[in-house]
């Protein structure tokens, strides 16, 4: 169910208003983030544990951290290993799921070995990096490529091999040759949900280098965690954490927009 | 049955038409499922002609087979008198579904045999906006496939394969995803198109009133295992107006003789 | 695949990474990577251990009672969403939101909300999985024809039938893949948090056996949650293939 997780259609038959100059969806929205922060400021000041700080501490810690540079600083720190392991995970990713999706041989040796570690906690793996790779950016490197590799191989795979069997045909029928098939019309028809699935290998990586952070080596915005809860500063823990879900969020936002505007033309709203 | 199998020369009135497209002996198996038996068929140059019959005939089974898009498990297609193996560039084919790339502009998709032929860009876009004005789309070259509708796609699928200069036009019910206005006005524009151009058309579809108005020889299948029934000629004047057509006595006759042959196969 | 003129069943490729595995485990090619005979002797000694038992109820347990609530759940935000527009487009934004977050960075806090026991493990099967559920609901509700609902209507059901007796059932197929992504992620929810807390259940386990370097106990443990995550997924697969047959058929 791919498609499920990417797009929200609308509900159909009703119309929008507008409220306070907007569109209703938008103020319900916005209402319903606000209810969320004020239930979770009066939370945290009745309090309900010791370890949970206001919405508006947070927010200072989270301010705090971001004009003295620790956050931006740590954002690097993480996104360096990600964006590699990410980056080496889509080449050799479609690279493979491509080929499985051509050739027999290459489904036969890869696809199980794929859906094992797709549909496995491949994280429990984890601890053992630091025995092979240390505890530098190899070994986060390594965390990322690990969660993020079997998405973007199986995706690709599945992309290819439901290429549209109409189109195939119709290049056949005007004598394209076995490789404009493949480059011409198997790759582009693919590309939609090839670059889907680089979106969830993004989101699994994510999650990999964090959790290497946590584990492993203690640096970067894992780091920023594990610190402060150790020294139980905890609204610095909970701004850590808010900063990762708003940032994952924003990310995916923007990768979804990019798969909307570039690949999915049909999908843009008219 | 059988002897339909020899009515190569089926106009008596032109000097015997030559037959660009010949099927010998055609059988299809699915598995163990039989889709064609035997199947022995000429196509007259210049000629419209239409394969018929009810669902699981074999109909889009034999057009492909004609198109090279699928192997026949026994017999053989000949174009212009020799063997073909493979699609080639004597035949082009129309979709049902019409294929046209989604993530190219009209333009590009009717240029797209072209492209894969390596015809220079400037020339093959050049022959391509010629065909999309013909088929009535001009001001549409930069759209995309999904801002059209489902006629309008047909009719850039139609464009696609009338640019290449094939003698063959193969149809597979191209009209199928079409609603029934826009079908009847691109039936009249087809023909009017088709007489410019003295192409040779292999038309598949299941309804008997558009087999009736568009061809010269209707070949009628029947199914399980898809087999011959018979070959008819309605034999109209094409000189009139469509609607004069649509109201000829033979016109009228010709749809009900294949009516009542044809419902015995329904279940 | 084809070889001599026999058909290779694509789970014999598995033998083939595996045979590769031992090879390089038999001449310790990586130190981390015991040969795959040890490992699989090692299981069999594990599965015996009362300390791993134990671990492996509490977890197991823990688990099926948060899979429990993030099923209902996930299912009733689901059909909320299908429901409605404005709860489509609020609910949504949140459900969207959570369902790709790296909610791993959670599981910290929930350690210091819910201590370190079975609550923080149920807590965590929740947050893993109730999202796609709820996505997957909402996309079989989204995707039945309006005119299953009309029909329901103008045969006079009522609000409460036409959910239970023609709503649910079409959505089913929809539902069910959910639930078995739900599962996969719950699994991967349950190593991640124990393996964060460290000090309960199975991440103790894992956190005893890389701290003495018993590389073969820490795969066979690492190859049983494998087998674990497997099979349950393969049986709501199974169950997806019942279903599926009138998925094919609805409007």
């Amino acid at each position: 169910m791919l498609a499920a997780t990417s797009v929200t259609p609308h509900a159909k038959g009703e119309k929008s208003d507008r409220l306070f100059g907007m569109s209703d969806t938008l103020f319900y929205r916005i209402l319903s983030v606000l209810i969320v922060f004020g239930v979770w400021e009066i939370a945290g000041m009745i309090p309900i544990s010791i370890a949970f700080p206001t919405f508006s501490s947070t927010m200072a810690a989270m301010f705090e951290m971001i004009f003295d540079g620790r956050l931006i600083y740590a954002y690097g720190e993480t996104l360096k290993p990600l964006g590699m392991g990410v980056a080496i995970s889509a080449f050799f990713g479609v690279t493979i799921g491509v080929s499985m999706g051509l050739n027999r041989l290459s489904q036969w040796v890869w696809e199980p070995i794929f859906v094992v570690l797709q549909a496995s906690p491949v994280a429990a793996l984890i601890p053992l990096i630091t025995y092979a790779y240390g505890i530098g950016i190899t070994a986060k490197t390594v965390a990322v490529i690990m969660l993020a590799a079997p998405i973007i191989v199986l995706n690709t795979y599945k992309a290819v091999r439901n290429a549209n069997p109409s189109l195939i045909q119709m290049c056949r029928s005007f004598q394209g040759t076995r490789l404009q098939e493949i480059w011409i019309v198997i790759v582009p028809n693919a590309a939609p949900v090839i670059f889907a699935g680089l979106r969830l290998g993004v989101a699994a990586g994510f999650i990999g280098v964090i959790l290497a952070e946590l584990l492993i080596t203690p640096t970067g915005i894992g780091d920023l965690i594990s610190y402060h809860r150790s020294i139980a500063e905890y609204d610095y823990m909970y701004a850590a954490v808010f900063t990762i879900i708003v940032f994952s969020a924003v990310m995916v936002g923007f990768l979804e927009t990019v798969e909307i505007k570039y690949f999915r033309p049909e999908k843009k709203k008219v | 049955m059988s002897d339909v199998a020899t009515a190569a020369p089926l106009n008596p009135a032109s000097a015997t038409p030559e037959n660009i497209v010949e099927v010998r002996n055609i059988s299809k198996f699915y598995g163990s499922v039989h889709a064609l038996d035997k199947i022995n068929l000429s196509f007259p140059k210049g000629q419209m002609t239409t394969l018929l019959g009810p669902s699981g005939c074999g109909k889009t089974t034999l057009l492909k087979i004609i198109a090279g898009l699928l192997e026949p498990s026994d017999g053989e297609v000949l174009i212009n008198g020799k063997v073909v193996n493979g699609p080639g560039p004597e035949r082009a084919f129309v979709f049902q579904d019409f294929a046209l790339l989604p993530w190219a502009t009209v333009l590009r998709n009717v240029a797209f045999g072209m492209e894969l032929a390596k015809v220079p860009k400037a020339e093959r876009e050049d022959k391509a906006r010629h065909y999309i004005n013909e088929v009535g789309l001009s001001g549409f070259e930069d759209k995309y496939p999904h801002e059209l509708s489902g006629g309008m796609r047909q009719r850039v699928g139609l464009a696609r394969a009338m640019v290449v200069k094939a003698d063959v036009l193969l149809m597979d019910e191209p009209f199928s995803a079409v609603d029934e206005q826009n079908r009847r006005k691109f039936q009249e524009d087809l023909l009017h198109l088709l007489a410019a151009e003295n192409k040779t058309v292999i038309f598949v579809t299941h309804s008997i009133e558009e087999a009736v108005y568009v061809s010269d020889q209707i070949v009628l299948l029947s199914p399980r295992p898809g087999q011959i029934h018979s070959i008819i000629r309605p034999e109209i004047s094409r000189d009139t107006s469509p609607d004069d057509i649509r109201r000829d006595k033979k016109y009228l006759d010709a749809v009900e003789n294949i009516w009542t042959d044809l419902r015995k196969y329904l279940d | 695949m084809r070889l001599f003129g026999f058909q290779i069943p694509p789970v014999f490729s598995l033998l083939f990474w595996i045979a590769l595995w031992e090879i390089a485990g038999q001449y310790e090619l990586a130190f981390i990577l015991p040969p795959f005979s040890d490992v699989v002797s090692e299981l069999f000694i594990l599965i015996q251990r009362a300390d791993f038992q134990d671990a492996a109820m509490l977890t197991f347990r823990a688990f099926v009672i948060g899979m429990a609530i993030s099923i209902v759940l996930g299912i009733f935000i689901g059909f909320a969403m299908g429901s409605s527009r404005m709860a489509n487009s609020v609910l949504g934004m949140w459900v969207n939101i959570f369902a790709s977050a790296p909610l791993s960075s959670l599981v910290p806090i929930l350690m210091l909300l819910f201590g370190l026991g079975q609550t923080t493990i149920i807590v965590t099967v929740v947050l893993f999985s109730t999202w796609i559920i709820a996505l997957d609901t909402y996309a079989g509700v989204n995707h039945i024809s309006p005119s299953m609902s009309e029909m329901g209507r103008s045969f006079g059901a009522t609000r409460r039938q036409l959910l239970t007796k023609v709503l649910f059932w079409a959505a089913l197929p929809e539902i069910l893949a959910g639930v078995r992504m739900g599962l996969i992620r719950a699994v991967k929810g349950i190593v991640i948090g124990q393996l964060l807390v460290s000090v309960v259940a199975l991440g103790r386990l894992f956190r005893t056996f890389s701290d003495n370097f018993q590389f073969e106990q820490f795969w066979a443990l690492t190859i049983i949650l494998f087998i674990f995550a497997l099979t349950f997924s393969s049986a709501i697969g199974w169950l997806e293939n019942k279903v599926e047959y009138y998925a094919n058929t609805r409007g």
